[in-house]
Formats: C-alpha cells, structure tokens, sequence
C-alpha cells in the first residue's frame, strides 16, 4: 500500500510555502508532521494532486512567550509542545490535553498546529484550543489574518481557512493566578481518539467563579463550547451540586446525531463501530464534570 | 508579452509530474546513503526495498501498529506515515543497527531472547527499538511505566507480559553494564 500520485514541493519558507499553494489551486495540501494525513494518503481517503511540505521552513517550530500569549509554531511537534517547561506552566491545559495524543512515536512526528488545522471533531487539541480561546494566525501570498478557534471550526474536517491559507501559528492566552485548568477523556484503548473529552479553564476570585471556559470534542461535527454549562458555573461558589447541574447542562443544547452521521464526522477511518451518540453524551458530561472539578481544586477554589 | 502566464508571485516553475525524483540523504545505521525518490515514496518501502533492511516490518500501513517503528533523529517514529523526503538529512536507526558487532546482541535484544518476549516475531523489531527508547529516558521503569510506554506498540501472540518482562531484564542488565 501507498499513497496516490501526487506532485511534492518542498517549502523554502513559511512564504515560499504559501506562493506554492497560491499557484498549485485547491487540489493542492500542505504537509506538517504528517500523522493524520498518511494514514489518510496510505487508505486513498485523500487524494491530493500536490503537497506542499513545510517541515524543513526555518524558524516555524518556535514555542515561546509572547506577553500574555504562548506561541507555538506550525512545525513545533507535539512532544516538543508535551515537554516544554513553558507550556506546562504558561497553558497547562494545552500540555494535559497533549499527552493524550495517540502515542510517543505519533507525537514525535505529529505537530500541535497541523492537529488543530485538521479539525477532528474528537481530536484533543482542536478542543483544547477552543476552550482556550486560541488565535489562529493564517497566512496566505495575500497576507495574514488572526482568527479565533471559535470561528475557525466550522464542520467535520473543515475550517475558515481557505485552501490557501497556512495556519502559521496559534497563540494561546497564558494563565494567571486563581485560573485553574484541566483536560479529561475516556478513549475505549489507551492511545485512541476519545469517546468524547473536556478541556476546562476556570478562574476564581474570592471563592467565586469569575472566568470559565469549556470545551467538548465528540459529541458534534466539531468541538464545542458547553455555553449552557459555564452559565450555570459563572459567578458561583461551586459546590459539587452546582459542577452536577454544569456537566448534565453541558450536552442538553446538543443535536443528537445518527450512528451514520457521527461516523461520517468523527473518524475517516471508521475500523470499528462509532459509539452512539447517547453514549457518547453521557460520557461527555462525566469528562466535563471530572474536569471541571479538577480545574476547581487547581485553583484553590474547591470547598 | 507573456505576462498573464507568468507566476504574480515570483514562485520559479514549477513540476508538477509526480513523476519527479527528489534527491535525499539519509544516514541509517552509520551508512549515508544519497537516493532519489517519488515524492509519495514511504520512508519504510525506502528501508525495505530500496535498501533491503527487511528488520522494519510493514503492518496496518496507518500507524497504529508500530511494527514499522525505527529511529528517527533518535526518536521512534512510524516509518509507514513518514515520507522518504520527510526524512531527507535525518539520521536512522532501524533493527538491524540494534546489536553492536555480529555476535553480540543488544542487552533489550539478549533480554528479549531470554525472556521469550516474542513468539512470531513481527512486532519485535518495532518492540526493541521502543524498549530501547523508554530505557534511555527512564533507565529503571515500573511494570506500569513499561506498559505504557508499549502501548503504541501491538503484539498479537504474547499477551505483553514477557516483552514487560524482557524490558524489566534489560534495565536491570544495563543497570549493571553501566
């Protein structure tokens, strides 16, 4: 097995790449680390006629600090990301919710950006990112432009980017004091995609909710926010009913879907059967509620 | 005048046959070697055909398996979601670079061998070189540490439990050889 005919251009610079798929047209794909899109080239689900391979663009696998954001590049992998003394201190979401991407040889390859870029709507870091409020910076021969992860997610595998955009880096907002986060999910195999997962990011301030944010992937064509569920916790003094009433609040506004339809969503490879949708929900508010309650005690706001 | 069929963009011509050889220089196992290859040419066909290193096995050809694991810069990688071209410059280590001259093998290797962590044998080559990789970062691991850490790995004869034992051996060899 191998993947299908395609041409390979190799970009010089992030610049350079974006030329590249300005001339190549739509039919053209860009190739990061590779971990989700070899799988699919081997298995013919996708049949590009170009790629355009930024791996060896200097300068792009930076992961640094930039005032109140963390920057990670579009090259910077995945275990670069997972072992980063910055990222777990700055964005611990974004570091608990990295080391539950597949395994160590995945992540040795696979980068943090091309993950989010992809768009699984049960991968961890596309959550992740929308529960952090990412800014995604893409550029094009045009020039660039910053979106938010909420607008970028816009169905099954697909984003506001246009074909010829490069998601050159994302810029996560660095927690300050009283924030706590936490990233859970239950998968059926140590390593597979998530059932469904949570990220959470919660401030307190004098025992009071004042920030929250949650993410859930699983559950829709996309990640979600659980806006009903940070109501419920904002401006409360949680007490585990109140994290109760959040996580069974956090899947009720959701449209449950068909087994076919959460298949064609959620996997390209669909090698075993999808869990239902109800399973699927209800393993949803446990992460939320696990989660929310981990982020509570991070932040020295548990009572 | 010809303008209108000329690149805005200043990009050079470009070949679009995927026909196209691109040249890479890979180092496996010591040997560099300068080949030239299809751009959807994998990393693991490269290692087996091209090269005739048959040690990395090709298995599920999606990265779920692990039986094409090698070394790559140092650090495991599935050579079947890794293109050759991705791998151009890069310094490889696959299984048969595993064992320091041809009679002696490499302590997970001897381990291994004394602890019958295989049967069939197709998952080992990937299992070695990820053993190797989990003793070099924890040098004294736990079962639990052990098994997580294969977990990226699958076998499909021996119920894992005398690889975890081999693993265990090993570090207490190399524990002792150091």
């Amino acid at each position: 097995m191998k993947p299908p005919p395609f041409s390979y251009h190799r970009g010089r610079t992030v610049e350079h790449a974006a030329e590249l798929l300005r001339e190549l047209g739509p039919s053209a794909r860009l190739l990061a680390g590779g971990q989700s899109l070899l799988p699919m080239l081997n298995l013919r689900l996708a049949e590009p006629a170009h790629l355009v391979d930024l791996g060896s663009a200097p300068g792009l696998d930076a992961i640094r600090r930039d005032g109140d954001l963390l920057v990670v590049g579009a090259t910077a992998r995945q275990a670069a990301v997972e072992n980063s003394a910055d990222v777990r201190s700055l964005v611990p979401l974004l570091a608990e919710a990295v080391e539950h991407v597949a395994h160590p040889p995945i992540r040795h390859r696979g980068t943090v950006v091309g993950s989010i870029a992809h768009a699984s709507a049960v991968a961890e870091l596309p959550c992740a990112a929308l529960a952090l409020d990412a800014q995604l910076t893409l550029l094009s021969a045009d020039g660039v432009r910053t979106v938010g992860a909420e607008d970028f997610f816009t169905g099954a595998f697909t984003t506001s980017a246009r074909a010829d955009e490069i998601v050159a880096q994302v810029a996560f907002p660095v927690t300050g004091p009283g924030t706590g986060q936490a990233w859970s999910e239950f998968s059926l195999r140590r390593g597979n995609f998530p059932v469904a997962g949570a990220g959470v990011s919660i401030t307190v301030a004098d025992g009071e909710i004042v920030d929250v944010a949650i993410a859930i992937c699983g559950v829709s064509d996309r990640p979600v926010r659980a806006r009903a569920a940070e109501a419920a916790l904002l401006g409360s003094r949680p007490d585990p009913e109140t994290v109760a009433a959040a996580a069974a609040a956090s899947v009720a506004e959701l449209t449950p879907r068909g087994a076919g339809d959460l298949a064609a969503h959620i996997l390209p490879v669909v090698a075993a059967p999808v869990p239902a949708w109800g399973y699927r929900a209800s393993v949803a508010k446990s992460q939320v509620r696990r989660a929310v309650t981990t982020a509570l005690t991070r932040a020295g706001g548990v009572r | 005048m010809t303008a209108t069929h000329e690149p805005a963009t200043g990009v050079d011509e470009i070949d679009t046959d995927p026909a196209a050889l691109h040249p890479i220089t890979i180092t496996v196992n010591g040997t560099t070697h300068r080949l030239a290859v299809e751009g959807r040419r994998l990393l693991v066909d490269v290692l087996r055909q091209d090269l005739r290193l048959t040690g990395t096995h090709t298995g599920c050809d999606q990265g779920v398996c692990g039986v094409c694991t090698v070394r790559l810069d140092g650090a495991t990688v599935r050579s079947c979601i890794t293109l050759a071209v991705q791998a151009d410059g890069a310094d490889v280590r696959t299984i048969e670079g595993v064992a320091p001259d041809t009679r002696t093998l490499h302590p997970v290797q001897q381990a291994f061998w004394e602890k019958q962590g295989l049967q069939c044998g197709f998952c080992t080559p990937g299992m070695v070189l990820r053993v190797q990789e989990i003793l070099e970062q924890n040098p004294c691991p736990t079962r639990a540490q052990v098994r997580e850490g294969i977990s990226s790995n699958l076998c499909r004869c021996t119920g894992y439990q005398f690889i975890v034992d081999a693993a265990v051996e090993a570090a207490e060899r190399m524990a002792e050889g150091s």
